[in-house]
């Protein structure tokens, strides 16, 4: 909860930012490029990637923990049709933070254990859903790969 | 022969395309560049242009810069470079190369330093494989044997050897351009280019070998 709070701050300011500086950078570009410019404090280097990854960002997305059975809608494309297909299993780990972030959800299919690790922010997902909360006492789920039938349970939690 | 853009690495990305793939990219803060020269075949003996680039402070410029700045209106510029072109014509002293240049789906060629690894080992500059590491073996990561015996008696030229390694220029080819955000002065290419963040970098056309100028 921590951490999703505190990216929505940064992305809050790097949009203030973008847009206190845009309107006296246009208006200076006009008249001289080179030496107003040095004096109106550009976006500095990080702030500019920052800006480019937020862009790229979704908004929309719920707050997903380990433990959690989530549904992930996958866009699939067949020729020139594009359909979205429901992915359903338990988070097993989250990696990554911000563009970059991850989840790898487990799920047995016909019997064999089978685990897709979605990029959160791609456009291939086009939608997360949290089916059930879980209640876990790790970060990472991995000793589920080691467990078969009613072991591979994860206790519900109602307090999220 | 084409005019290029001067621009700053801001750092690595990623950028998922219009499939949903994720694809790694560099940054970079490109322009806008001032015209500070013209060259012509009548007065230099060829065509080209000369650009400037990046802010700096004015009393770190000297005076003759000032004045070479001054014919086209500038005070003070970091950087100068210098592009061969076939004609100036359209292109006026004073004016200004800004990322509309470039296009989405086009191919450039970014020169710049490559990072700087100070003296370096065989390993590192050369890729040469290093010895055990244990069972009594002293030889880690020494040269070896560098030549013949008395026959010939010298060590080849050009032989590689352990030494300052980075820092020098080099030109990645044949980049493909993703995006160009003409408010905010940016580059996005597919891909690495030399240098670390914040370094100076030469951006232009793709030059393919065997293409016919002017493509």
């Amino acid at each position: 909860m921590a951490t999703e709070s505190t990216e929505n701050q940064a992305v809050d300011q790097v949009v203030d930012a973008t847009v206190s500086t845009a309107a006296p950078a246009a208006t200076a570009v006009q008249e001289k490029p080179a030496a107003a410019k040095a004096k109106t404090g550009k976006l500095s280097a990080q702030e500019l990637i920052r800006a480019f990854e937020a862009e790229q960002l979704k908004d929309e997305l719920p707050d997903i923990y380990v433990g959690d059975t989530v549904k992930v809608g996958v866009r699939i494309r067949e020729g020139n049709k594009e359909r979205v297909q429901p992915y359903e299993g338990v988070v097993i780990a989250k990696r990554h933070g911000g563009l970059n972030e991850t989840i790898t959800v487990r799920r047995i299919f016909q019997g064999i254990g089978v685990e897709r690790v979605f990029m959160l922010h791609s456009p291939q997902v086009a939608s997360v859903n949290v089916e059930r909360r879980g209640k876990v006492r790790r970060a990472k789920l991995f000793y589920l790969r080691d467990r078969v039938g009613k072991a591979t349970r994860v206790k519900q939690r109602f307090d999220r | 022969m084409s005019i290029g853009i001067l621009g700053k690495k801001l750092g690595m990305s990623q950028f998922f395309n219009d499939e949903g793939k994720s694809i790694p990219v560099t940054l970079i803060e490109a322009g806008p560049c001032r015209i500070t020269q013209l060259k012509s075949t009548s007065t230099d003996g060829y065509n080209a242009v000369q650009l400037g680039f990046g802010d700096i402070r004015e009393k770190l410029v000297n005076k003759p810069a000032k004045g070479h700045l001054a014919k086209s209106g500038d005070e003070a510029l970091r950087h100068l470079k210098e592009y061969r072109v076939d004609s100036v014509d359209g292109l006026e002293l004073g004016g200004s190369i800004s990322v509309t240049a470039f296009e989405p789906g086009q191919k450039v060629d970014v020169s710049g330093d490559t990072m700087g690894r100070g003296f370096s080992g065989l390993q590192k500059r050369h890729g040469f494989s290093r010895g055990p590491m244990t069972h009594g073996s002293k030889n880690h990561r020494e040269p070896g044997s560098i030549g013949a015996g008395t026959t010939p008696g010298r060590v080849y030229p050009g032989k590689r050897m352990a030494g300052r390694y980075g820092g020098k220029q080099i030109t990645t080819r044949g980049l493909v351009i993703l995006k160009v955000d003409v408010e905010r002065n940016l580059l996005v290419v597919k891909g690495s280019v030399p240098g670390k963040p914040g370094a100076l970098l030469n951006i232009r056309p793709a030059n393919r070998v065997g293409a016919k100028a002017g493509n």
